[in-house]
């Protein structure tokens, strides 16, 4: 039976040998990349010496993990990091779903194709430059916000080293680049409604302002609910790539999250064995939370992420 | 819907109020392009003295003479433009292939490499091993390192099977009844018929590498080899805080600040020379690559 099962194998492949040729550099790619990476995952158990390699250093079972539990440092990187996604999700998370339902109300069928365009157009701007700007706006000196406030005869104030305003002007700045964008989901949602809702309520004499609240709003209601599963399971990710650029040591206390402090230990620092070991540490609570806002979205509508 | 007349005076003061807070959500994303492109082309002295608030003052293009006179700006720009288009091409040339691979009902073993692929989506190996990787494999510093390490990933394969996969059967048929090959099948019928999907991929493709800066900042050591977003970075960012290099450009043509609006309007502009096409294709890619199994 394993024989037959050889040689049928062997027959598919000479028969199909191209699309097994097509597929190949695909499946190097993944194994070399994505997979063989993973073989580095031990060193969140060992006491890795970069000169013994990875083979020859010792294990050390969960020693990096105990050690970032008693580290302040990473209690608080890890804290920070929910926080921030946490006022992500109040703040950040109704804005996209405002603009939608507020693009859908707009008459002019122009004005709502070049709003559109403008809003959408930050998504594509380099996070780098987005820090420029902001940079360059909150600039205590030329920036124009101190420009304004001074006017109004208030103190200036240096933005990015006041840890106390980090927050706001990651997730300000956060909703300048990605609110347009995200409403995309939402407009999609709400081009599939059915028309004749909101005829029968016209003719019922709903005002407009009914109809968005008693039709629209809960027609993509479902849409609201799976992209706020999604959110709850990106709980632990944030964009750390922009928090490098605006993070100083003045502000780590509320801007250093897990992805900006694997970076510093292990890329800056050279602490491999740590930094991997925190890393892991948050992409298994990630990959725990994407899985189960799965099954809850499973449960709640019959759309589940895979 | 109904014409607009049959609108009520609630309904119509609700429209005004709607047009107005759109207007001024268009106008809060405008103004900060707006306002670096108008430090961009004003004195230094106008702004280090805090005189640009929205338009510009003292026109002139000293910032743009002295960005286009570096030549590090020049190697950056040259740089940038070989990892998108090369890296583009990369991946293209990888993903296309092995997406039609996976979409054939015929392969063995479809099921584990789909979930092979997917399974990248909610799981990697994080930052230090892929670095670890990335030294052994003799790909830091190293041009090719960020154009290969790079090329490919799961949300663009699934996005482009998923297309192959919706291709109608009878086209395959006809092919292979002429007798076609499977890359002759690929290529003359597949790849044709994909256009959209594909135009989709490589916009994404393009513009996340236009925009990548970190992995550049990490895997690079030599500066002739860095690319835009890193060169601004350590303009921007880094130099920001360094009071004695950002004294040393103040002169009343130009200054810091205006130099490094200069930096970012030259590295926008490509963006918005292909955004119409992007706008062109993106929502038709993105309602057809919901990502599922």
């Amino acid at each position: 039976m394993i024989a037959g099962y050889f040689k049928r194998l062997g027959e598919d492949l000479r028969k199909d040998w191209q699309l097994y040729l097509l597929i190949l550099p695909m499946l190097l790619w993944f194994m070399l990349f994505l997979y063989k990476p993973m073989e580095g995952l031990q060193i969140a158990f060992k006491d890795f010496s970069p000169f013994r390699g990875i083979a020859g250093s010792p294990w050390v079972g969960l020693e990096n993990f105990r050690t970032l539990l008693g580290d302040q440092i990473f209690i608080r990187a890890f804290l920070n990091t929910i926080t921030i996604s946490g006022l992500g999700l109040i703040f950040a998370f109704p804005v996209p779903i405002v603009l939608a339902i507020m693009f859908n109300e707009l008459q002019s069928e122009l004005g709502r194709r070049f709003s559109q365009t403008i809003v959408y157009l930050p998504h594509f701007i380099s996070v780098v430059i987005v820090a420029g700007i902001v940079i360059n706006l909150l600039s205590p000196t030329t920036g124009v916000v101190n420009l304004i406030l001074s006017s109004l005869g208030l103190e200036r104030v240096y933005f990015l080293t006041q840890p106390e305003w980090f927050r706001t002007v990651f997730i300000g700045s956060n909703i300048w680049k990605e609110a347009g964008f995200e409403s995309i989901v939402y407009l999609a949602a709400i081009a599939g409604i059915s028309p004749t809702l909101y005829e029968s309520a016209r003719v019922d004499g709903a005002s407009r302002w009914q109809m968005m609240w008693r039709i629209t709003l809960p027609c993509i209601l479902p849409t609201i609910i799976i992209m706020l599963i999604i959110r709850i399971g990106n709980l632990v990710e944030v964009g750390f790539e922009y928090i490098i650029l605006l993070y100083q040591p003045a502000t780590y206390r509320t801007a250093d999250v897990v992805s900006t402090y694997v970076y510093r230990t292990g890329l800056q620092g050279t602490q491999y064995d740590l930094a991997t070991a925190a890393g892991l540490f948050n992409a298994v609570i990630a990959f725990a939370l994407v899985f189960a806002a799965n099954r809850i979205s499973r449960k709640v509508s019959t759309t589940s992420l895979w | 819907m109904a014409s607009f007349n049959l609108y009520s005076r609630g309904d119509r003061i609700f429209g005004y109020a709607n047009a107005t807070l759109i207007g001024l959500f268009v106008l809060s994303t405008l103004y900060p392009f707006i306002y670096i492109l108008s430090v961009s082309i004003s004195s230094g002295a106008a702004v280090t003295s805090g005189q640009v608030v929205l338009l510009p003052k003292d026109l002139t293009l000293a910032a743009y003479e002295f960005v286009l006179s570096d030549r590090l700006f020049w190697i950056a720009y040259g740089n940038t433009f070989i990892y998108t288009f090369g890296g583009t091409a990369v991946s293209l040339a990888i993903m296309i292939p092995g997406a039609y691979a996976l979409s054939r009902a015929r392969l063995r073993g479809r099921k584990i490499l789909n979930m092979m692929v997917a399974f990248t989506l909610w799981f990697n190996a994080g930052m230090i091993p892929f670095f670890l990787n990335m030294r052994d494999l003799g790909l830091l510093d190293s041009r090719l390192g960020i154009i290969i390490g790079f090329a490919c990933n799961a949300f663009n394969v699934i996005l482009l099977r998923n297309f192959f996969e919706a291709v109608p059967k009878s086209f395959e048929e006809a092919a292979k009844m002429d007798g076609a090959s499977e890359f002759q099948l690929l290529w003359k019928v597949f790849i044709p018929l994909s256009k959209p999907a594909i135009i989709t991929v490589a916009l994404f493709c393009i513009v996340s590498r236009w925009n990548s800066y970190f992995w550049a900042m990490v895997l690079l050591r030599g500066e002739e080899k860095i690319p835009l977003q890193l060169y601004l970075k350590r303009i921007i960012v880094d130099l920001t805080a360094n009071d004695e290099f950002a004294s040393s450009l103040l002169t009343s043509r130009y200054s810091f600040e205006t130099v490094t609006a200069a930096i970012m309007i030259a590295s926008i502009i490509p963006v918005l020379l292909i955004y119409p096409s992007i706008q062109k294709y993106f929502n038709k890619g993105i309602t057809l690559g919901g990502v599922k199994e």
